[in-house]
């Protein structure tokens, strides 16, 4: 079954034939959440038309952590079964994440100066999500530091899966320790602690997100075969 | 990498079979060790990594007056008073099981009240009190419209702070 989807022609018949479809839904879901959650969901009763933040905010920080834990998936395939996408894969994903990464920090930030009365703070929470961004830089850096892309990727492979490491530490870091940060609001033990007409925004949003990530990462991968090929075919060339 | 032992594919698994069940042992072991020496490490650093200590925390702990301290609670009610100089507000800081007084020179943040959770950064001073140079509204994960906000109040069973604090 896997190895089925292990050969890249396959691969992309499929994921060019979902494209059109996952970038329509894309724009579609966002239209609908970012209406959802700017004009027709209530102010927070403490913090305002402020709470409008989280929309982008939340989503964004759930993608971060959603898109590193399948570049760590990949990069395990990539260095157990030796799958010739799983590799490509993580590369098609660092950017995205490094990008969403930072749309968590920034977006964090302009909650915080009107709501704590500061834009940053050391916590254990803002922390381990910095570091989340300074990996997804050093994986991107680590990658294109190889004039030849097969013999970065064991390397970059490895400082994926022990950077896989912070995941949990991001996600149980408001737990485990004192952080200014509040607690997990949706997933918790005891159910969402959000009223039902601001979850609904943010559900639409998390969905957008992911079908963003989804269309943007087979765009990539397409990149990366076409990449792979024509260094296959100069290969070809100067060795023929 | 190299395997010494001769796998053949009458005795159960091919040479490919057997290498890619040694990486995966591999990483599966790598990631264990890795994910116990990371928790040792935090569990070390502990009291470095906490953002706040609890009012309970600092009357355990000796803290030297040079030393800047963040102490975090609830605002305790009733407790909030403004100095005669009109800038200086003096609060006290509980946990529900220990109280601090704090008093700070300042503006507050929006979302500082009674009952509100707080971070408050400072020097202990001889009395006991925390001289705060700083002052930050600690939400809660709590998220309402204000009319849902107002009809748990009017129910009873608000609970100020919520369990963030």
């Amino acid at each position: 079954m896997m190895h089925r989807f292990a050969n890249p022609t396959r691969f992309m018949r499929v994921a060019n034939a979902i494209l059109p479809w996952c970038a329509a839904l894309t724009v579609v879901f966002l239209c609908i959440g970012l209406y959802l959650g700017l004009f027709r969901s209530p102010a927070d009763y403490q913090q305002g038309e402020t709470v409008r933040i989280m929309y982008i905010h939340v989503p964004s920080a759930y993608m971060a952590m959603f898109v590193y834990g399948a570049m760590a998936v990949a990069s395990a395939m990539a260095l157990i079964w030796k799958h010739p996408l799983a590799d490509m894969i993580a590369r098609a994903s660092a950017p995205i994440g490094a990008g969403f990464t930072l749309i968590t920090l920034v977006t964090g930030s302009l909650w915080g100066q009107p709501m704590w009365g500061t834009w940053w703070v050391w916590d254990a929470r803002l922390t381990s999500v910095l570091i989340l961004f300074f990996l997804y830089i050093g994986y991107i850096a680590l990658v294109n530091a190889f004039d030849d892309p097969a013999r970065g990727a064991k390397p970059a492979a490895i400082l994926a899966l022990v950077g896989a490491v912070n995941l949990p530490i991001i996600k149980f870091s408001v737990d485990w320790w004192n952080t200014l940060h509040q607690p997990a609001s949706i997933v918790t033990m005891e159910g969402p602690k959000i009223a039902a007409s601001m979850l609904w925004p943010l559900l639409c949003m998390v969905i957008a997100f992911n079908l963003f990530y989804l269309t943007v990462g087979i765009l990539r991968l397409r990149g990366e075969i076409a990449g792979a090929r024509i260094r296959n075919l100069q290969l070809g060339l100067t060795h023929g | 990498m190299s395997t010494t032992t001769p796998a053949t594919p009458k005795h159960g698994l091919s040479r490919a079979a057997t290498r890619k069940r040694k990486r995966l042992y591999i990483v599966l072991a790598g990631m264990t060790m890795l994910g116990v020496a990371v928790a040792l490490m935090l569990t070390a650093f502990k009291d470095n990594i906490v953002f706040f200590y609890t009012p309970s925390d600092l009357t355990e702990k000796v803290v030297k007056p040079e030393h800047r301290v963040r102490l975090g609670g609830l605002v305790e009610d009733g407790s909030v008073r403004k100095a005669a100089d009109g800038v200086t507000t003096e609060f006290v800081i509980t946990d529900h099981i220990a109280t601090i007084p704090v008093s700070y020179t300042g503006i507050l943040p929006d979302l500082f009240r009674e009952g509100q959770g707080v971070v408050a950064e400072g020097h202990i001073g001889p009395d006991g009190s925390l001289q705060a140079t700083e002052v930050l509204a600690k939400h809660d994960e709590n998220y309402m419209p204000k009319e849902v906000a107002d009809k748990i109040k009017e129910s009873g069973r608000w609970q100020e702070g919520g369990s963030g604090g």
